[in-house]
């Protein structure tokens, strides 16, 4: 697997590099901005692209933007964004298009290297990986009014923000310390209360969750 | 000793208002010195034919005439007349419309073109009165050099009585100079000096602009200080925290002593990131300049420890400062709701009315919040002041409480 790495600080490149590495990734290249990123996505379309949100010239949403722009031309290339802060409405828009193979988290997550490579891989192969944090916010958002989240009991709701997160089952019921097929059932009564399809495989049953968080379903 | 005393307090007065004390040449010598300035408007009123020349040039003189009325003023009767502030001397041709526009110009010409001429006159009263005088209270020293066929004190009648006369007028002349210059002063203070109104409603104008100026920059500081630590110690602190996980994934063989060292550090780099996070966030979140409130709002509401239901509605975008005070308030509003009212829920509310953004934070905790008391609510109201917003809060004891805050983005 290719990466591509679009990171301003450079102590935080190298790191970078040296988990990818870790990871078995190859790191075709690395970029300080948003538009060396695109050049080198162009030139080595990657597996994944691994960019800060905040980059020159302005500082600002520079990786959200670029992201959003590799997701409609380069398809075949997942895109991890890492940001010192994560926002609910930037998450809203990466999940808006087409869904799967996108990431964001927090920047602190590669910290803890291992749960960090986890995900770069899950993104990697197309796909989702969201921040503990952005699910929060996303389950506030849909948050007002009647809402069927109040249907779900308090052990329903942390299934599922793992599930949104983008977790598998092992994963969920590894995180829970319970079984697997506890989560299993778990799941089948949220997709019950939440009106969503009953879908087989992780990828498709993130986005349902996803697209019902995101109020877009 | 009173009697001693009054006695001495008398001769002083008397001394000090005669006719060659120096508050009698004071004043003689400020209303003599109207003269020359009277000449100008004078001119107007003795060439009638010439009277729009010389009105045009009173004009063109007027500051010049200002500026030596003052220094009249100031040197000769030690009263101070505060110059027009701003937009006086046409110096430069582009400030000349603001110039003639300016009632201050007018009043001034006013006093030029009216008062002058009367304190001129004024002034040549006094030269007089002090000439009468000298001559009438002198008149047995010089009067054998008339001419014989002229002789004796014609109206008068006798040469006592024109002594006494003279002496009378030398001691009254130093008042009526100085009731002139009294005068003189009352309408100088009035047309010469700025108008209060104006110059309060100026001095206004003056404060906002410098106090939207302060905060500009003190809003320009945070987000200086924000961009600071986010390329510096953040992303130090992140790479960091990811070398020490990184050695505590690979290096699996070391003994267990340093295992637990290198654990510790990593936990320690992971919340001196969190705490400089909520720090810096704190300061000048980066998604309320890209995004606006809604989104900054639906941030701190989701890292909020109780549930907040998070209403926005904005038509338009208020400005960057009204935005900041904004986001200041919630996130202070909240952070005073987890801390002291032991609410279960939280909401905002913002939306945006015409030129009013009007902000409630309801909670359904145990109330009896003091505004006058906790930092808290203190630097709330000083941040919501500082936009010249409001803020009311409702707590009654038993809650609930209800924190609205109003504030004004029409500019």
């Amino acid at each position: 697997m290719r990466a591509v790495i679009a990171e301003d600080s450079v102590l935080l490149r190298i790191g970078l590099v040296k988990v990818l590495e870790m990871a078995g990734f190859e790191v075709a290249a690395e970029t300080g901005d948003a538009e060396a990123l695109l050049a080198a996505v162009a030139a080595h379309e990657p597996d994944l692209a691994l960019v800060d949100v905040r980059m020159p010239p302005g500082f600002t949403d520079e990786g959200v933007r670029a992201a959003l722009m590799i997701r409609q031309q380069w398809p075949a290339t997942s895109v991890l964004l890492l940001s010192q802060y994560v926002e609910e409405r930037y998450a809203a828009d990466l999940l808006a298009g087409r869904a799967g193979g996108i990431g964001y988290l927090l920047k602190q997550r590669v910290a803890d290297v291992e749960e960090f490579i986890d995900a770069v891989r899950r993104v990697a192969a197309g796909g989702t990986a969201l921040d503990p944090q952005v699910v929060s916010q996303l389950l506030l958002r849909r948050g007002g009014g009647i809402d069927p989240l109040e249907r779900l009991t308090p052990r329903e709701r942390e299934v599922l923000a793992l599930m949104a997160e983008g977790r598998s089952n092992a994963g969920i019921a590894a995180q829970l310390v319970v079984g697997e097929s506890a989560v299993a059932k778990h799941i089948n009564n949220i997709l019950a209360k939440l009106d969503l399809p009953q879908a087989d495989g992780d990828h498709r049953r993130v986005l349902a969750v996803l697209r019902f968080l995101d109020g877009t379903s | 000793m009173g009697l001693s005393g009054a006695l001495r307090r008398t001769t002083r007065w008397i001394a000090g208002h005669a006719p060659w004390s120096a508050w009698a040449w004071r004043s003689t010598a400020f209303t003599v010195a109207a003269l020359p300035m009277a000449l100008p408007a004078a001119a107007a009123f003795l060439f009638p034919k010439a009277a729009a020349l010389t009105l045009f040039v009173l004009l063109i003189l007027t500051p010049l005439l200002t500026l030596l009325q003052r220094s009249r003023f100031r040197e000769l009767l030690e009263r101070e007349i505060p110059a027009v502030s701003r937009g006086q001397r046409p110096l430069r041709p582009s400030a000349l419309p603001a110039w003639l526009r300016a009632e201050s110009t007018w009043r001034q010409y006013g006093y030029h073109l009216l008062v002058s001429p009367l304190a001129g006159i004024g002034g040549a009263l006094i030269v007089l009165a002090w000439a009468c005088g000298f001559a009438g209270a002198s008149v047995y020293g010089w009067s054998w050099m008339l001419p014989a066929e002229y002789g004796g004190p014609g109206w008068t009648g006798r040469y006592d009585t024109v002594t006494v006369l003279g002496a009378l007028l030398l001691l009254a002349t130093p008042w009526l100079a100085a009731a002139l210059a009294r005068l003189d002063a009352f309408a100088a203070a009035a047309l010469l000096g700025p108008n209060r109104a104006k110059e309060l409603e100026r001095r206004v104008e003056d404060l906002a602009e410098s106090r939207a100026d302060v905060l500009d920059a003190a809003d320009l500081e945070r987000r200086r200080i924000e961009r600071d630590l986010h390329d510096g110690a953040q992303q130090r602190l992140v790479a960091l925290a990811m070398n020490l996980g990184i050695a505590r994934a690979t290096l699996t063989d070391l003994p267990p002593e340093a295992k637990a060292v290198i654990d510790e550090a990593h936990r320690e780099a992971k919340e001196a990131i969190e705490e400089l996070n909520s720090l810096v966030r704190g300061l000048h979140p980066a998604v309320l300049e890209d995004r606006g409130l809604d989104a900054a709002l639906s941030g701190i509401a989701a890292r909020a420890p109780l549930p907040v239901e998070l209403t926005v509605e904005l038509a338009r975008r208020p400005g960057p400062t009204v935005e900041a005070v904004a986001y200041f308030v919630v996130s202070e509003a909240l952070a005073n709701v987890a801390k002291h009212a032991k609410a279960s829920r939280c909401r905002v509310d913002a939306r945006r009315d015409a030129d009013l953004l009007r902000i409630t934070v309801t909670d359904d905790g145990v109330g009896g919040a003091d505004p006058a008391r906790g930092t808290g609510l203190v630097g709330l109201r000083k941040r919501v002041g500082s936009v010249d917003g409001t803020i009311v809060i409702n707590s009654p004891l038993g809650g609930p409480t209800v924190v609205t805050v109003e504030l004004p983005c029409g500019l």
